[in-house]
Parts: structure tokens; C-alpha cells; sequence
């Protein structure tokens, strides 16, 4: 029996590894269609899927859109504005505005915590989660994984290091739960006060050198450091930040295994990176670009009721413009 | 007003070491007396009260009664009758109200609001500072005069050391304690639970144990420093009761409470982002609540006090960030006592009514707590061996905001008397 992946997609945490096995499984088919000249399926015509930003983002949004796009989604991207005060009220109100259209899925991006689940437990509507606060950030860790996957051959036993502003991170919280459940090991690595409490009990190893990480790891995902972390007293510099935590090539060129470099982007080059490293023969980061339209739509795909042995031949169905 | 003759009820009071089935005479709104067969005074009404636990009215020195300001969550008359159907008779209301409750207009209003609700006693508590803003001692001698029994700047710790002592040694004067939340704001932070696993998996911001303790080690050594009486407030982790443990022994004037909540519940009940389980203090680690626990048993912790602290629906009905930190607590707190603490084999019967009724009432000096003759006929009864489910809907508190739904406890309230008038029966 197929799993399924129920009605929203809101995080990997309650995932099995059977469904996210079947997402990364059905992205592969997916990725042929933004390689042809007529990059377009009729898979989800008739479909209409609202992409709510709170929260400002350009790839993620321009991404899902793609990936909407695609599938032949009438899509409409609305970018709402969180107001301190009542972030909930207006985000229940405009879903419930959104739905009362009768829209059928909603790509969600919101500053909170909890957001997703939040309009999920009230909204008949699919909710995708696009990134809620420091929460998760589901189709980032499944592209990230897909890429892994394409450059290794698998994920299992592989050692994969997250590193720098974890604690701030929905992407390494979705990471580690995807990660984990496909039965890679997984560190962190950056200063104790950008790693969040009590990581370790969530079966997570924690690196306080960048050296001993990259000693130890197959893989790197290298998280953005927001310049606002210097600003809030996290870290005193920068500049010293590079210094000490920097991915740069001297440190990669010394690992004791090819690595591989993954970075979820946007990059701060010559903060976080070195430009050498995430231009290099290591790095897959483009490729992580290019995998997120693919994960997008066999999630659109899945939470839409599609069957995944079917995912050929409903991209292939569009070839003579039939349905 | 008619003679009430409660017979043959399990009479517990923890003022006189009683604990024995007996009836207890009620005149005039007074205890009269209390012993074995006694002859009921002509035209007295008689209560039946065998099978049931009879006892000096609870005593809840933390409550928010949201008068004035937010009438739509609570306002004095519900609240002191959600305490009536808690079994307390008597309640202390914490100044954070709208305006704050820094002078003597302000407290005579509660006293006034009180005295027309009818149902459990309102006693007021009064601001430290004007406004709750930190900076300026709030008139406790005008305060105290109008009614209030303790000052607080509940809610907003006071930051200020030199602000802290002084208002201890002023209070002297006055023989109220001061109560303080224990919170280092700065390293609080903007932290909404705990930090901890739970924290860190839902990605919410992290208030960490040390917030509580160091305001907790400072408070008592100001405690130490000036002999004021230093109260502090809903107590929530390890290292704090270790250090009012450590304080007590040396022989300073603090006392402490702990809430229902914090006995009853760790970090795990915010998963899936429950609004309702979104408190300040934070609900903590299981280690934690054993620590109060222990403290609650060996009376590091002197008293239960709920933080009473309702929110209208909407306000909850967010996400977590968003939502007010409190819980309603009044309704249920004699349950959770008997079903975490009793039943659990922490207290007995008689120390849970002693930590919730005749301890409070003597850290804060209120004439209560106790059913010797002579002193008011506060009194609850109550069915121990019954158990229910809580329904929130059938609170009588206006708001709804409780983690404890659907929770199976033990101990019904059956009856209370403030001044020997039935305020509540089921």
C-alpha cells in the first residue's frame, strides 16, 4: 500500500520514512519537465493555489510558482503583511477569505512558529508549509535531500553537518528530522549561542569547531547567517565569524573525503561561504535550485491526490497538448 | 441570619491539628463551635454533610480578576464566583489591571466591586510602583488603609534592586509582604515557553530556568538585607526552590507559592502549539515539577495559589507567539491538588488544605484560614471521592483558557460559605 501524505504538508517532523522516500521518489519524474522546451503538464488544470507570504522571499515563492506553473495551476501570490499585533486574527481572516473563492491549496510562508499548523487545523483547503518562523521549512530538507541523494546514490549512513545559525533555522529543524528518518547521521556546528537548546535530544551530534565538523562529515549544509544575529549580540563580528566559522576552501580542501556542499540560500559570500567553495566542484547548490521545482511539484502533486506510480504518465499525457 | 449545623462531615482544619469526623455550628455568620452530636439551635438548618470533606474556605493569594480594564475576560463578581464554585472564600487580586491599581481610589473600587459580588471575598493587592513602571514607590500606607493586603508589580518583575529594597523596608511598616514575579526580563528575553527540547523542536523562542532563579537568589538576599517579608510568586523551577530552601534556612522572612499548573504539568503540553498551555512562568521540565512537588511537601513552598489569569477566546485563538501568556486556574485547583498531589502521595488531605487555606491566609494576615470559634464561617465542603471531567463550558468564570479539558480529577466542591452564607452549591 502507497502511503499517502494526508492534507498538508506541514513540516517532516510526523513524517515516515516511507512518504518522504515516496515525495523524493516522485519529484524524480518531475525534474524531466522543466528540461523540455514546453516546460508544462496539465496534471493540476483547474487547480487554484493561493502562495500567502507574510514573510518577504524570492526564491522559495518564485520557486512553488514555478513548480504551480508547471502543473498547470492557476496560482495567485499574495503578499500579506503581518501586523505585530494580530498576525493570528489576519491570518485565519484571510484564509478563511481565500477559501470562502474556493481556492484548493495554499502555500503558506509566515514569521511564526506554528503558523501552518495553525490555518491547517482551519482550513478545508491543502496547506503546504513554505517556512513558519524557526519551525520548519519542509520542501527546502526535501529538495536538500534529493540533491544529496543525486550526488551521493543515497542518504542512508551518510554524514551530514548543518552549520552556523541553527538555532534560528527552520531549514536545519527540517533537516534534521529528514535527514534523520532516512538514517543519515546528522551534527550541527557553529558558536553555542546560535545552537539551540537541548539539540542533542533530538539525536543530533554538536560540533563547536568548524575543523572537527568537516573531519567528520560526507556533506555540508551551510545555513545563511542573518546580519541581524551580529546586531542582537549572538556573535560579536562578522568579520570574526568567517575567521572561525567560515567555509572556506583552505578547510574544505583538508576534509578527508570529498565533501559535499549544500547551501539552502539566499548566500552572504565571504560570511558563512567562501565564493571558491560554493562555485567549486563540491558544491551542488545550483542543483539544490533546480531540485526545488521538481520536490515542489511532486508535493502539489501528492497533496492534490495524485498517485505516484501515475507521475509519468501524467507528465507524459501532455505531450500532443491532450489531456 | 438562620443558624447552619454541618453534620457529620470528615472536619479538617489544619489551624488546630483537627481532623475527625464532628459537625460544626455556624451564628451569625461565625464558627460557634465544632464536636461530636451537637443539638442544633432552634430554627437552624441542618446539612447533611456525611461522606464529605468539611474545611476552612480555600485561600488564593494570585489571582487576576481583570476589573478594570478587561471586563470581556473577568471582572470581580465573576471571578470571585468562579472562586466560590473553586471552594475559595477568599482571594487576592493582583493590581495589574487598566488603569493599575497604585492608590486608594483604585483599591476601595475593588473593595466596592467585591463587596457587591456577593460571593467569595476579594481582598486587593496594590501596585509597588506607580503604574508598574518600576520607578516611583506606589503609596502602600493610603493602599493598605483602603483594603489591600499585599503590594505587587505581578507581571512585570521588578528590575530595579534598589527599588526592590526600598519597597521591602517601606512595606515594614505597613506588616505586608511584598510579591514579586521572578523574572530576569533581560534574559527572559522574548522568549514564549520554556527553553528546552520542546522549545527547540517547535523553533519558539526559549525563556530559560536561570530567568526565574537569579531574580529568585536576589530577592532573597534583599530579603536577607533589609528583614522585609519577600513573597514570591508561582515558583516554577529546581534551583529556584533550592534557593528559597536555602534562604529559609538562614532564617529570612520569605515565603513562596507555586501554582496547579506547575505541579501538574510540563514543557510537553505546548506541543502542537496549545495557546492554552502558554503561562509565564513557563510550564517546565518533569524535573521541575517534582522540585515543586517536594516543595509544596516539605513547605519550601508555603502555599497553592492558581495565577488565576483569564483571556477572552480571541485573544488565545492565535498563534503561539501571538497569544497572551496565563491560565484560568480557580475552578480547578482544589482537583488538581487532590488528583496530583493527595492522590500522588506527596501531601495529605489535611497538608493540601493547609497549603491552600490556612498557610496563605497567614503569610498574607487575612482572617481566614481557619474554623476556631469565633472566626468568620468560611468554610468549603466538598466530596472527595467523586471524580469529573472538567468542562470549561461550564465554568463560571467568563473565560475559557485552561489546559485541564477533558482532564478526569478528583473532588468535587459541593458547597461554600463566606460568612456563613452559602455562596455556591452544586
Amino acid at each position: 500500500m502507497v502511503p499517502s501524505l494526508g492534507k498538508d504538508l506541514l513540516g517532516l517532523e510526523h513524517l515516515t520514512p516511507e512518504q518522504i522516500r515516496l515525495i523524493l521518489d516522485t519529484a524524480e519524474p518531475f525534474k524531466e519537465v522543466s528540461e523540455r522546451p514546453i516546460k508544462k503538464v496539465p496534471t493540476l488544470r483547474g487547480k487554484t493555489i493561493v502562495n500567502l507570504f507574510f514573510e518577504a522571499s524570492t526564491r522559495t515563492r518564485i520557486s512553488f510558482e514555478f513548480a504551480e506553473k508547471r502543473l498547470s495551476a492557476d496560482t495567485v501570490n499574495v503578499a500579506a503583511q503581518g501586523s505585530s499585533v494580530q498576525k493570528g486574527e489576519s491570518l485565519v481572516d484571510t484564509a478563511q477569505n481565500l477559501e470562502a473563492m474556493r481556492i484548493d491549496m495554499v502555500v503558506v510562508r509566515h514569521p511564526s512558529s506554528g503558523a501552518a499548523k495553525f490555518l491547517g487545523d482551519r482550513i478545508r483547503s491543502n496547506v503546504i508549509n513554505g517556512g513558519d518562523g524557526m519551525h520548519e521549512h519542509p520542501t527546502q530538507a526535501l529538495l536538500d535531500m534529493l540533491s544529496i541523494r543525486d550526488r551521493v546514490g543515497h542518504i542512508d549512513g551518510l554524514k551530514v553537518c548543518i552549520c552556523g545559525d541553527v538555532a534560528h533555522s527552520r531549514v536545519a529543524r527540517s533537516n534534521i528530522w529528514g535527514l534523520t528518518k532516512l538514517g543519515a547521521e546528522v551534527a550541527v556546528c557553529g558558536p553555542q549561542s546560535l545552537i539551540p537548546g537541548a539539540i542533542e535530544e533530538l539525536g543530533v551530534t554538536v560540533f563547536r569547531r568548524i575543523e572537527e565538523a568537516i573531519e567528520w562529515a560526507d556533506v555540508l549544509n551551510v545555513l545563511r547567517l542573518q546580519l541581524e544575529r551580529m546586531k542582537a549580540g549572538y556573535i560579536p563580528s562578522i568579520r570574526e565569524y568567517y575567521r572561525v566559522f567560515g567555509v572556506t576552501l583552505e578547510r574544505v580542501e583538508r576534509a578527508p573525503r570529498d565533501l559535499v556542499i549544500l547551501h539552502p540560500g539566499p548566500m552572504n559570500r565571504g560570511v558563512e561561504i567562501d565564493s571558491r567553495v560554493a562555485d567549486g566542484p563540491h558544491s551542488v547548490i545550483l542543483h539544490q535550485v533546480t531540485n526545488g521545482v521538481a520536490v515542489r511539484m511532486a508535493v502539489l502533486y501528492l497533496l492534490a491526490g495524485g498517485q505516484p506510480e501515475l507521475a509519468e504518465a501524467a507528465k507524459g499525457s501532455d505531450r500532443g497538448g491532450a489531456v | 441570619m438562620r443558624p447552619t449545623l454541618l453534620k457529620g462531615g470528615r472536619l479538617i482544619d489544619p489551624s488546630q491539628d483537627h481532623d475527625d469526623v464532628a459537625d460544626l455550628l455556624i451564628v451569625d455568620g461565625k464558627v460557634e463551635g465544632s464536636g461530636k452530636d451537637i443539638t442544633p439551635p432552634d430554627g437552624a438548618e441542618v446539612i447533611d454533610a456525611s461522606g464529605k470533606v468539611v474545611a476552612p474556605g480555600l485561600v488564593d493569594i494570585h489571582v487576576h480578576l481583570r476589573e478594570p480594564g478587561r471586563e470581556e475576560a473577568e471582572t470581580v463578581a465573576t471571578g470571585a464566583q468562579a472562586a466560590a464554585a473553586g471552594g475559595f472564600t477568599s482571594v487576592c487580586a493582583m493590581p495589574n489591571t487598566d488603569p493599575v491599581t497604585d492608590n486608594q481610589a483604585a483599591v476601595g473600587f475593588i473593595v466596592k466591586q467585591a463587596a457587591a459580588a456577593r460571593a467569595a471575598r476579594v481582598y486587593p493587592i496594590g501596585a509597588i510602583s506607580v503604574g508598574q513602571k518600576g520607578e516611583q514607590l506606589a503609596e502602600f500606607g493610603e493602599m493598605v488603609h483602603a483594603g489591600a493586603v499585599a503590594v505587587s508589580d505581578d507581571g512585570h518583575p521588578v528590575e530595579s534592586s534598589h527599588l526592590m529594597r526600598t519597597a521591602l523596608e517601606y512595606a515594614l511598616s505597613f506588616g505586608i509582604p511584598v510579591t514579586e514575579h521572578c523574572e530576569d526580563p533581560v534574559l527572559a528575553k522574548t522568549g514564549v515557553m520554556h527553553a528546552g527540547v520542546v522549545a527547540t523542536r517547535l523553533g519558539l523562542r526559549g525563556i530559560p530556568s536561570a530567568a526565574e532563579d537569579i531574580m529568585v537568589a536576589r530577592n532573597v538576599l534583599l530579603g536577607e538585607l533589609t528583614g522585609g517579608h519577600i513573597h514570591l510568586c508561582h515558583i516554577s523551577t529546581q534551583r529556584s526552590v533550592e534557593l528559597i530552601r536555602w534562604g529559609k534556612e538562614r532564617g529570612v522572612n520569605v515565603t513562596a507559592e507555586a501554582t496547579p499548573h506547575h505541579f501538574a504539568l510540563t514543557h510537553e503540553a505546548c506541543d502542537d502549539y496549545d495557546t492554552n498551555a502558554k503561562m509565564n512562568p513557563p510550564l517546565r521540565a518533569q524535573s521541575d515539577v517534582e522540585a515543586v512537588r517536594e516543595g509544596l511537601k516539605d513547605g519550601t513552598l508555603d502555599a497553592v495559589a492558581t495565577d488565576h489569569a483569564p483571556h477572552h477566546y480571541e485573544a488565545k485563538d492565535r498563534d503561539f507567539d501571538d497569544a497572551p501568556f496565563g491560565v484560568i486556574g480557580l475552578e480547578t485547583a482544589l482537583g488538581l491538588g487532590l488528583t496530583e498531589l493527595v492522590d500522588r502521595g506527596y501531601l495529605s488531605l489535611p497538608e493540601l488544605i493547609h497549603r491552600m487555606s490556612t498557610r496563605p491566609a497567614n503569610i498574607f494576615h487575612l482572617p481566614a484560614g481557619t474554623l476556631r470559634r469565633g472566626a468568620p464561617a468560611d468554610v468549603v465542603v466538598f466530596d472527595p471521592e467523586v471524580r469529573w471531567t472538567v468542562d470549561p463550558t461550564s465554568f463560571l468564570s467568563k473565560s475559557r483558557n485552561t489546559p485541564f479539558a477533558g482532564w478526569e480529577l478528583a473532588g468535587r466542591v459541593e458547597r461554600t460559605l463566606v460568612g456563613g452564607e452559602v455562596v455556591f452549591s452544586v
